[in-house]
């Protein structure tokens, strides 16, 4: 894990210019964290995914919905089918139209939708932003980095400076990765704030990357069955574009004399 | 089918004579298949069987996707995650389509560029390339109109935009606008009727296909000499010629696998990198996008309708002989139009006799300049309008209109062309020797 963040750390700083000025904000400051969902063969890291959804579970649940996401398919996240039921009795209840009443939860609900404080839902949210741009347009940043929306995650939560201002009655936080530099939402997560069962590291940074990862998963649940079938796909038609070129040379042989020397 | 000499399907068995007195359709398909083709074609013509392949991906695709999508205002975009998250391999189907599109677009742009390069737009192939523009056509009006479907953010913004480019009309537009949207503004009227036509439209797309298809089936391909094939007997045409079966369905096909690998590949690993984060947030008729950007294969004509602003010269001219009646607004709109117009009167623009950009020394430099415009043009399209872009926009658009309007009329006329072999078989001899007649098949 430390090498990983090291490495994240290294690559980061490489390409902090080029991912400074792509920006569209101009100072946004978005880091290239290594997640291990990231590449190819990369896959999800299930530790991190339980430690993402506990740390939404008791800190952005409060807030933010994560209304797409049925409760169902966090045995992805590798809980059983029962530790799945208990954690939906435990933490949500939904309204039920038959009963006219709220009741608890069950996996087959989705997590709730939350707009009470006007707070985005985070269904979708690791899709919806893009933590790298350009540069100039052209999306090369985007090509070797991907769209970055995790990374935006992370650097959001973890971009924030201590400074806040009151504009029009309400209270903006500095952040370094917000668009503006200014955002509504108070610093959600502080050093310790959450205790994992395996004695992570509950810092901001760790904690920010962990649930960014976790939302990554809430929005892509099917990113490694994508990229499985992506590497199968072009296994099968390499092979087929190999079988292919064979055949047709072969069948244009008799019809092409030899290739003359200067061709 | 007239065209060039070749064999025909015989029915010999009786099963095949009776249904061939009833319904020539073996013979039709045979000499569909068997049309000779010029046998120098190089690896720009794969593209059509790329299109056409596409074609089929995109309805196949797309009439599974319908089966799992609600068009209404309030339940689409939950329905694209129901499709995404629930629906067996949905997520695959959805992202096939999703980048579908795209390589439907690479390819048409590489397919109308070849025909403008090799000149298969001039006689007499004019039908085909209307035909091909009027596909094209098509395809935009499907294109932009699926992208309403899943209703995010550049959805509704970008057909907002869109549709507004009609109110631009003078004295019609705002009623011409409304009936498009079925009222006021975007909304569930416009999302339905989108739903309706990007359903309706393929098919009329797969129909002028056929007509595409069966004009260039009678006119003959063109081939990179540009020298027509020889005509005057079946033996002549041989020499010029290979039957499209199986000579280039193979080679084609080798081509498509090709291209498939990479298309593949990016539906795998990344096939959110040509869409817009936006689209992955609902619509919301309060919030405006920071930047609203069409895909890209949109902005070479978005950045022509941008360009012309009401400070350039040639806007005020027009506001002023008109009487204010075409503003800034509406000649950025005939000015996008306008665009894909002059590519389709280019069989009447170009005054070459030759039509092989290869054997034109002045048009080519020309035409590789297009080539850097349109590339000029698409990134400007999703810049900001603000200088130094503005600009920029202004030259490059004005460089896709002289190309077509002035340099073509006037290279015909002052060019002068090189030698151009005398048949399609020198041609193709000159590239690969003759070929060995012991390795010839004797049939």
């Amino acid at each position: 894990m430390f090498k990983k963040l090291a490495i994240g750390a290294a690559f980061a700083l490489a390409l902090t210019p080029a991912a400074s000025i792509a920006a569209g904000g101009g100072e946004q400051h978005i880091e290239d964290f290594a997640f291990s969902f990231e590449g190819p063969f990369g896959t999800w890291d299930q530790h991190q995914l339980q430690r993402g959804l506990q740390i939404y579970t008791e800190v952005c649940a409060a807030c933010h919905g994560l209304q797409y996401v049925p409760l169902r398919d966090l045995t992805a996240l590798g809980y059983s089918e029962e530790e799945v039921i208990a954690y939906a009795a435990e933490n949500f209840e939904v309204f039920d139209p038959e009963l006219d009443d709220f009741r608890p939860a069950i996996p087959t609900d989705h997590f709730p939708a939350n707009t009470g404080v006007g707070a985005p839902d985070l269904s979708l949210m690791a899709k919806a932003r893009a933590g790298f741009h350009g540069p100039y347009g052209l999306g090369i940043n985007q090509l070797v980095k991907g769209m970055g929306g995790a990374e935006y995650i992370a650097s959001l939560l973890d971009g924030y400076t201590g400074e806040e201002k009151e504009e029009a009655g309400s209270v903006l936080y500095e952040n370094k990765a917000f668009p503006g530099g200014w955002i509504s939402m108070a610093p959600p997560l502080s050093d310790e704030q959450v205790d994992f069962a395996d004695g992570h590291s509950n810092s901001v940074e760790h904690m920010s990357e962990d649930v960014s990862a976790f939302l990554m998963w809430a929005a892509e649940p099917k990113m490694m069955e994508r990229k499985n079938a992506g590497f199968v796909g072009v296994i099968f038609l390499t092979v087929l574009s190999v079988l292919l070129y064979l055949v047709n040379k072969r069948l244009w042989a008799p019809h092409k004399g030899k290739l003359r020397k200067e061709d | 089918m007239s065209g060039i000499p070749h064999d025909h399907y015989e029915p010999k068995s009786n099963g095949e004579k009776w249904l061939n007195s009833r319904l020539p359709i073996v013979g039709l398909l045979y000499d569909t298949l068997m049309i000779p083709t010029p046998k120098n074609l190089n690896w720009w013509w794969i593209w059509g069987i790329v299109l056409a392949f596409c074609l089929a991906l995109q309805i196949v695709t797309g009439i599974v996707l319908v089966m799992h999508y609600t068009p209404h205002v309030d339940l689409a975009f939950a329905s694209i995650e129901h499709i995404m998250r629930n629906v067996n391999g949905g997520y695959m189907l959805r992202y096939i389509h999703m980048n579908g599109a795209s390589l439907f677009f690479v390819a048409v742009y590489i397919h109308i560029f070849r025909g403008l390069f090799y000149g298969s737009y001039k006689a007499p192939r004019e039908i085909t390339w209307i035909i091909g523009m009027l596909i094209y056509l098509m395809m935009m009006g499907t294109a932009f109109m699926g992208y309403v479907l899943p209703w995010g953010q550049m959805s509704f913004w970008g057909a907002t935009v869109i549709t507004g480019l009609f109110g631009a009309i003078p004295f019609v537009g705002e009623a011409i606008q409304t009936w498009l949207l079925g009222g006021p503004a975007v909304d569930n009227a416009t999302l339905n009727r989108f739903f309706s036509l990007h359903y309706l439209l393929p098919f009329v797309i797969a129909a002028l296909v056929i007509v595409h298809i069966w004009a260039f089936h009678t006119t003959g391909n063109n081939n990179p000499t540009g020298v027509e094939v020889r005509r005057g007997s079946k033996a002549e045409a041989e020499k010029d010629t290979l039957p499209f079966w199986p000579y280039f369905v193979i080679k084609d096909l080798f081509a498509l696998a090709v291209i498939l690998v990479v298309f593949w590949a990016i539906v795998g690993y990344m096939p959110n990198y040509l869409g817009h984060p936006d689209n992955y947030i609902e619509a919301n008729p309060l919030v405006t996008p920071a930047h609203i950007v069409p895909e890209w294969y949109f902005l070479p004509f978005y950045a022509i309708l941008r360009a012309f602003t009401g400070e350039v010269w040639v806007v005020q001219f027009a506001s002023f002989i008109t009487g204010g009646i075409v503003d800034a607004k509406f000649f950025g709109v005939i000015a996008m139009f306008g665009a894909i117009l002059a590519m389709a009167l280019a069989p009447w623009l170009d005054t070459s006799s030759v039509r092989s950009g290869k054997y034109r020394p002045m048009f080519k430099w020309w035409f590789y300049l297009l080539i850097i415009d349109f590339f000029a043009l698409m990134w400007l399209g999703a810049m900001p309008a603000e200088e130094p872009y503005a600009t920029f926009s202004l030259i490059a658009s004005a460089y896709w209109f002289a190309y077509f309007f002035v340099i073509l009329p006037i290279l015909g006329v002052i060019e002068k062309p090189l030698a151009q072999p005398e048949t399609i078989e020198e041609d193709f001899n000159a590239h690969y020797g003759k070929a060995d007649a012991d390795a010839t098949p004797a049939e």
